[in-house]
């Protein structure tokens, strides 16, 4: 890493850091200054670093993206919004990393459950979010996590007590509408003991999803008095074309035989940055699933970091779909800290054009965690002679008994069963399609939300060729 | 119905088929028998459109067109169908809907409208009981995790489905045990029909048993080696293979 560039962000860190939430908080300050001395000295992460070995991310120090103080909802189209809301959902809304009380969608949540912006919880329980924050993740992580840790500005806060159970689900709507800005959120999740909750991250630009024709005739934004950087004269919110940098930091805690799970959509626009760090610690018997649709941005990294407790379940699926030149990266970790936990894992990927796609699956199983039960699947389909992947999943087991499983296959579509389409009727282009949509859909599948189900599907099907595909027969 | 004439198809620089010729007319049902090795799946495999056969010399005319320039989707939209040894799984592809897709490029091949939604359904579960399968099935991905028997069964299904003129069954009796054999068989039978021709590759007799065939070739070495009626087959159950082969030699 460039240390100038993280110079230059801390430099500009001064000027904003009355504006951050939390300052009346001396352990939050601690905590924000000592992550900006990490953060000064290491800047982001460098591809020397083992678990970013194939993603550079200095196409993010070239720019100085700059964060947003206060909220601005004026960028935000209502009709655009609820297109993207969840109807049968609680929806809080961050825009440019500011809760927008106005577009959220609270009303009506049960008393034993608290939901609201980050910035309202140190307000209010700061005592809880000091027991939480940087807790299932330490901020020497790496670059992003210290970086997150010293600018975020809001984010989602949820505290479910024991034994509750939610019967709607809680989407987090992560707006971006500023080009070269950065939106920098931390999340924090804690079902209690016995308790069950679904909460759905959707990271989305003005434009909706990745590819969508440019619509920014809108004036531009003011930050300081300074007018953002207009690429075309027409105005500065963010199109299909515009760079901005997401980082969000989002922490679980699953309380003793509870359960969580956590989906995360992921479209951001086509030029834009996305880091974004799920870290879950589960305690015994707790049970999470996480589901990971990457289907946007030039470049973007997932982490989801699992640590298990006494016979608890993890169950990690993601799906990644690259066009054109994006980068997509999903880095995962699970930790088998105790015995007789189970984990499941299985990431697919579809890459035309010369996207590239990176799988980094680690499972480390503990001297102590004996009967893990784990299985660790990658497999990648590669529609274009210049796509790429890069996997490597890890087992480092330090137990004796155990069953651990991997595996990983990289391929195009298979010539049998195009040829047996055929033999059915159908033409070659149509059964390319039908494979391709297949091999996606495996995954969309396995979304329980119904509303939030066919809107993936919608992506999915936008996002590849899909002459012959009959929706209405899926 | 077929004329094949004179077909010689190599795989690389190996030649498979030496010369065959068959002439299939409407309603016939021909076996093809002979040892492992022989060209029986190549035949079937270059009838149905499968790519890495070349054809040095010879043709195949279905129907008064030449088939060996038609693309696999298009024979199978003439009416072309081939049962297959190995039937592919396609997960993600749901049965009902590869059914719908297959049929309604046919019906559109023909100038004709989509199939309406419940007629489909009633043809659909009316072969499903006629093949005593579970309509479960219909849901299922094709073939996925079907065991050898209920993967062919499934063939015959989608053969009874779209209703073809030329069925090429390829060692479709392999692996069945004999119950599913006769269900295989009555299947096949019930779609028996002056205007529709089956092709019967073969290397076991005891499908014949079932299926009682108007003509049976044994093909040898890349060559019909011998011709004749369904009394053939007995006689190749009782002698095995080895004198028509040497015949030839």
């Amino acid at each position: 890493m460039n240390t100038a560039t993280a110079s230059r962000y801390a430099a500009e860190y001064q000027t904003i850091a009355s504006a951050l939430p939390g300052k009346n908080l001396p352990w939050l300050q601690a905590l924000r200054a000592q992550a900006l001395t990490e953060f000064s000295a290491q800047g982001f992460p460098s591809p020397r670093e083992e678990e970013w070995r194939y993603t550079n991310v200095s196409g993010i120090e070239k720019k100085l993206f700059s964060p947003s103080i206060s909220l601005n909802v004026d960028e935000v189209d209502a009709e655009w919004l609820t297109s993207v809301q969840l109807e049968d959902a609680w929806v809080l809304v961050l825009v440019n990393g500011h809760f927008s009380a106005e577009l959220s969608v609270l009303d009506g949540l049960p008393e034993a459950v608290s939901v609201m912006s980050m910035a309202d919880a140190l307000a209010k329980q700061p005592n809880t979010v000091e027991k939480y924050l940087g807790k299932a993740v330490d901020q020497s992580e790496h670059g992003f996590i210290a970086f997150n840790t010293a600018w975020f500005t809001d984010g989602l806060f949820v505290h479910v007590s024991a034994k509750m159970v939610l019967d709607r689900p809680i989407q987090v709507l992560h707006v971006v509408t500023c080009v070269d800005q950065m939106a920098t959120t931390r999340n924090i999740i804690i079902a209690d003991d016995m308790a069950e909750v679904k909460v759905i991250e959707t990271f989305i630009s003005r434009d909706g999803v990745y590819a969508a024709s440019q619509s920014g005739t809108g004036a531009a934004i003011s930050r300081d008095g300074v007018y953002a950087a207009s690429l075309s004269g027409t105005g500065a919110v963010v199109g299909s074309n515009n760079a901005y940098l997401t980082a969000a930091v989002t922490e679980v805690f699953v309380g003793q035989n509870a359960d969580v799970t956590l989906y995360k959509l992921q479209s951001e626009s086509e030029k834009a940055y996305h880091f974004g760090g799920s870290y879950i610690k589960q305690a015994r018997d707790a049970r999470f699933t996480h589901h990971n649709f990457a289907f946007g941005g030039l470049l973007a990294r997932s982490d989801i970091h699992v640590d298990l407790d006494h016979a608890s379940e993890c169950e990690l699926n993601g799906l990644y779909l690259g066009v054109k030149r994006q980068h997509i990266d999903n880095h995962t970790r699970i930790n088998h800290l105790k015995p007789h936990a189970i984990s499941r894992e299985l990431y697919k990927g579809v890459l035309d054009d010369r996207a590239r796609g990176v799988f980094q699956g680690r499972v480390i199983v503990a001297e102590d965690a004996q009967k893990t039960d784990s299985q660790m699947n990658n497999r990648n389909l590669l529609l274009s002679d210049d796509a790429e992947v890069d996997t490597k999943p890890q087992l480092e087991i330090y137990a004796d008994d155990v069953k651990c499983a991997h595996g990983v296959t990289v391929g195009q579509l298979d010539e049998k069963s195009i040829f047996y389409l055929q033999s059915r009727c159908v033409d070659e282009e149509t059964a390319r399609n039908m494979l391709t949509f297949a091999f996606a859909n495996e995954m969309v599948d396995k979304i329980k939300i119904k509303s939030l189900h066919d809107r993936v599907l919608e992506q999915v099907l936008a996002r590849f060729p899909q002459q012959g595909v009959n929706k209405e027969w899926l | 119905m077929l004329s094949i004439k004179n077909l010689h198809v190599s795989v690389g620089d190996k030649p498979i088929l030496k010369g065959i010729n068959l002439e299939i007319k409407a309603g016939e049902i021909h076996a093809i028998m002979g040892p492992n090795g022989s060209g029986k799946s190549t035949l079937s495999h270059v009838l149905s459109g499968k790519g890495g056969y070349t054809v040095t010399a010879g043709s195949a005319t279905y129907q008064g067109k030449d088939l060996l320039e038609m693309a696999p989707e298009t024979r199978a939209r003439e009416g072309v169908f081939l049962a297959f040894q190995y039937p592919v799984e396609i997960p993600g592809v749901s049965n009902i809907y590869l059914l719908k897709a297959a049929l309604n490029s046919i019906r559109k091949h023909n100038g004709q409208s989509e199939v309406d939604a419940m007629d489909f359904l009633t043809l659909v579960k009316d072969k499903v009981r006629l093949l005593e399968m579970d309509e479960k099935f219909l849901y299922r991905a094709v073939n996925e995790g079907f065991s050898g028997g209920e993967k062919k069964r499934n063939e015959i299904l989608q053969m009874a489905i779209l209703e073809p003129k030329l069925c090429i069954m390829d060692e479709t009796d392999s692996g069945l045990d004999i119950d599913a054999l006769k269900i295989v068989s009555e299947g096949v039978n019930s779609l028996r029909s002056p205007e529709r021709s089956f092709v019967m590759v073969t290397h076991y007799q005891r499908l014949l048993d079932y299926i009682k065939p108007d003509f049976v070739h044994v093909l040898a070495h890349g060559q019909i080696v011998k011709s004749g009626g369904a009394d053939l087959a007995l006689e190749l159950e009782e002698k095995g293979y080895g004198w028509v082969e040497e015949a030839v030699a």
